[in-house]
């Protein structure tokens, strides 16, 4: 036994490794403090906050991002109704072909994945400065530090200008560092706007969100935290929907192994026992 | 542990180790078979090939004597909206005359004699008979014909020469309104 | 000691003995499995065989289930993969067990292998056991990188352009060759594809190599702790049931550890990155290999000139063909190498600065700190070993496993 906790060990210190770059967010600002319900081994999505969250990247976000992997007919996993799943399916046109083969467009379908904003990404690129906005199915998968950096990000634009003489001494630093120039200084130049959470300070997306942006439809406030907080929600469901399915079947599946597992250790202890 | 005590008597004692042997094999084998399910599940049609499984179809651009081809879990299905005379044939004649017996008013939605609804994929081996489209051939009974091996079909869809067994299939279906109809 | 040629067993079940007398497929499980004779004082270490042996069936199993929702082409491979994570029935548990099972096959194997030379499981008369588990490395390594670019991300994709890129540094033939591994001018659709070919291919292969390194490890059984044969019956147990309990028990345990990652962090091992589809326009600010392939570039990336990086990654594994050879001791076990013992878990521990110096980037102190490591990599395997060998006095062997064991249950 005391080998076997040997050799546990041996495996963890060479996983460690890796666990490095799994933290994430090098900023040299704090992170700020954010709960989600679906951390955790018990961890579910709160379909309420799922829902305000679809408001907002319905209203706000998708007017440049795309959701492509995601169907309307998912929308359904966050508690709306068939109905009222069809019935923003029907707000968007899709392109499509009619029976003699031209191109036409029509309501989207439940089975229909999200439109997109634009046609291609050289198009999505030409609207927006020579860069594709990405597409968000995958954000909080796709980024260290997951949900925490994309609700960082999210409520992270500030005026540089009014940053303490401390902070700033700190990003000429890192950029002094960067550069191999003692010299160097951190500066913003007017079409991009300073993110204190994003790898390089420096984002060319103009802070989407602010208070009272969104009108929610069950009432709830509006402040730039609550949105991003529900945007991130939905967004980190989007990157995972089958969450909740994982970490229930993991349940279940820890308690079976460990009762085998005991039950297997007092067979060994019995077939041994007249060996030791 | 009971065996603590006494570990002359445990080793020995084939009771308590036939239970642990019988409990963990019966566990393992529980095991084998949850893990075995996940594997067979996964070639079950997916989510998104569910979706699929059931088309909603807007009929109120077909005129009568019109119809139309959509596709519905990879086969054709034929709309037809049925003129008068057409429904009258279908159901003038005598059932017990038919290679596959079948009133042509089991086949069609009550009030709704003027649509027909089929899986277009003829019984014999899976061809797609003609007459869907305007300059078709109908066979001699009006409804379709089978070019592969000249199955005739009447205005009801129903088999009534050539090698094909049956009928074509009507497929599951309901007027979701007037003009929308719900296939599968 | 497999080879003991005593009368085949009796069979009562008619049936068996029927076809037993024709294919004796049930006198081989028999002989191999039930009766076979293992060394008693086998401790836990021994189970990672037998845990490895799982993992290659479930990686199979999966891997098999997996293909027949994945589509090999750079339009849609990325597509394909979420698909089967979100569309496909419990589609996203195949694959999470797929993607951690490979780390978990790599923590099993490294495990064995360091087992191996802690014991001096690979010393004579086990030396092709040793070069067929070396052979196994070397298939595991090139099916796990193949398998990372399927999912065609941007760490699969920037993954296969700096690895392939290696064959670049060989003179005069590199560029040829590196167009030859791609099927064209860069990684691309034709590079994806011959990756998913050779990603099913060679787990087969993988299985042929095992059963010659099981024939090879019963054709004088395996070595234990002590790494004295044993001499008669009382020093051995049946393979079953003292065996298949035993690694029944390790390989529960093995699992529980496994699954917790599956389920509760089945992302930790990866990289975020390969969540961004494939850009071939775009690096990735930060490109690192796969865990288990950390240590290895370090090596990579210790030396300063492009082929002498290559050689040197190379010949990290080559060095362990000739392991045999290197070891000059004339025991097998670091139980009776009273130096030696403390210099494999400092090469142990190097394994691990290497695997952090791969893991960062190639600047400040971890540049110097990658070399002096690869340094003692192969100071090691080509200096320490052979001349400790011959300078060490080894501790006074037990008689016998059976008196190695009464005397530690008294002491």
């Amino acid at each position: 036994m005391r080998k076997l906790i040997l050799a546990s060990a041996v495996a963890l210190a060479a996983l460690a490794p890796v666990a490095g770059h799994a933290a994430g967010g090098d900023s040299i600002f704090p992170m700020p403090p954010v709960k989600w319900s679906f951390s955790g081994p018990f961890g579910t999505y709160d379909r309420a906050a799922a829902q305000r969250g679809f408001q907002v990247f319905k209203e706000v976000c998708t007017a440049c991002h795309s959701l492509s992997l995601v169907a309307y007919r998912n929308l359904t996993e966050l508690g709306l109704t068939e109905n009222q799943v069809k019935a923003i399916a029907a707000e968007y046109q899709v392109p499509d072909l009619n029976d003699e083969g031209q191109p036409i467009e029509r309501p989207a379908r439940l089975s229909d994945r999200f439109k997109k904003p634009f046609a291609n990404d050289a198009a999505a690129a030409a609207a927006n400065q020579g860069k594709a906005p990405p597409d968000l199915s995958l954000i909080v998968k796709a980024r260290a530090g997951g949900a925490d950096y994309t609700y960082a990000l999210l409520v992270g634009y500030a005026d540089y200008a009014k940053l303490s003489a401390e902070d700033k001494a700190k990003l000429d630093k890192q950029v002094q560092k960067a550069s191999g120039d003692p010299k160097a200084k951190f500066e913003v130049t007017k079409d991009e706007n300073f993110n204190k959470y994003f790898p390089g300070y420096k984002i060319s997306m103009a802070a989407p969100l602010a208070a009272d942006k969104v009108t929610y439809v069950d009432g709830t406030k509006a402040t730039l935290e609550q949105l991003s907080a529900d945007v991130t929600h939905f967004l980190a469901w989007a990157s995972e929907p089958k969450l909740e399915d994982r970490k229930r079947t993991g349940v279940r599946v820890l308690l079976f192994l460990l009762v085998l597992t005991g039950l297997m250790y007092a067979v060994k202890r019995q077939v041994w026992a007249d060996k030791h | 542990m009971v065996s603590s005590s006494t570990p002359a008597g445990a080793h020995g004692d084939p009771t308590r180790r036939d239970f642990l042997m019988v409990a963990s094999g019966a566990m393992g084998a529980v095991g084998a078979a949850a893990t075995a399910w996940p594997f067979i599940n996964n070639l079950n049609p997916a989510a998104d090939t569910l979706a699929l499984a059931s088309v909603e179809v807007n009929v109120s651009s077909l005129q009568v004597g019109q119809a139309i081809t959509v596709k519905w879990r990879g086969k054709p299905v034929f709309i037809r909206r049925r003129t008068a005379d057409e429904v009258k044939a279908a159901a003038a004649v005598k059932t017990s005359e038919l290679p596959d017996p079948q009133a042509d008013s089991a086949r069609v939605k009550k009030d709704k004699a003027e649509w027909l609804v089929l899986v277009g994929v003829c019984t014999h081996l899976g061809c797609v008979p003609m007459g869907n489209k305007s300059g078709d051939l109908k066979g001699n009974f009006g409804g379709w014909f089978c070019p592969c091996h000249g199955s005739h079909y009447d205005t009801s869809g129903r088999i009534r020469k050539g090698p094909a067994p049956k009928n074509l299939e009507v497929p599951p279906y309901q007027f979701v309104s007037d003009t929308l109809v719900r296939i599968g | 000691m497999a080879s003991q040629h005593g009368t085949p067993p009796v069979f009562s079940n008619k049936l068996v003995a029927w076809i037993d007398h024709r294919l004796p497929i049930f006198s081989y499980i028999e002989k191999e499995y039930h009766t076979f004779p293992m060394p008693r004082n086998v401790n836990y270490f021994w189970n990672f065989g037998a845990i490895a042996t799982i993992l290659l069936v479930l990686m199979i199993a999966t891997g098999v289930v997996l293909a027949t929702n994945y589509t090999a082409h750079v339009d849609f491979a990325f597509q394909s993969v979420e698909r089967i994570d979100r569309d496909v029935a419990q589609g996203w548990l195949i694959r999470d067990l797929h993607m951690n099972g490979a780390s978990f096959f790599f923590i099993a194997v490294y495990i064995h292998m360091f087992r191996g030379l802690y014991y001096g499981s690979y010393k004579a008369p086990r030396e092709l056991l040793w070069i067929l588990g070396v052979v196994i490395l070397l298939l595991l390594m090139a099916t796990a990188f193949m398998g990372y670019v399927l999912p065609w991300g941007q760490m699969s994709f920037w993954g296969a352009t700096v690895i392939t890129n290696l064959f670049s540094a060989i003179p005069v033939v590199g560029p040829s060759i590196v167009e030859w591994l791609w099927g064209g001018f860069a990684v691309e659709n034709p590079t994806l594809n011959r990756f998913f070919a050779l990603h099913y291919l060679l787990p087969f292969v993988i299985v042929g190599v095992v059963a010659l390194h099981v024939v090879a490890l019963h054709q004088h059984g395996s070595n234990n702790p002590l790494g004295i044969d044993p001499k008669g019956p009382q020093d051995t147990v049946p393979f079953h049931p003292y065996l298949t309990m035993k690694d029944g028990f390790g390989v529960m345990v093995f699992l529980l550890v496994f699954c917790a990652f599956v389920f509760f962090a089945p992302d930790y091992l990866g990289h975020p990155d390969n969540y961004v589809k494939a850009d071939p326009l775009v690096t990735p600010p930060h490109i690192v290999p796969e865990w288990y392939f950390l240590p290895f570039y370090a090596i990579l990336r210790a030396v300063p000139d492009k082929l002498g990086g290559v050689i040197a990654m190379f010949a990290a594994i080559a060095v362990l063909f000739i392991l045999p050879w290197l070891d000059t001791s004339r025991v097998k076990s670091c139980t009776f190498r009273p130096i030696y013992k403390w210099f494999v878990f400092v090469l142990l521990i190097d394994c691990v600065i290497l695997g952090f110096c791969g893991a960062n980037p190639a600047e400040g102190f971890w540049v110097p700190l990658s070399q002096v490591a690869t340094a003692y990599y192969f100071f090691h395997f080509l200096i320490l070993l052979p001349v400790l060998g011959k300078i060490e006095r080894p501790l006074p062997l037990p008689h016998s496993i059976a008196d190695a064991v009464l005397k530690k249950k008294a002491g």
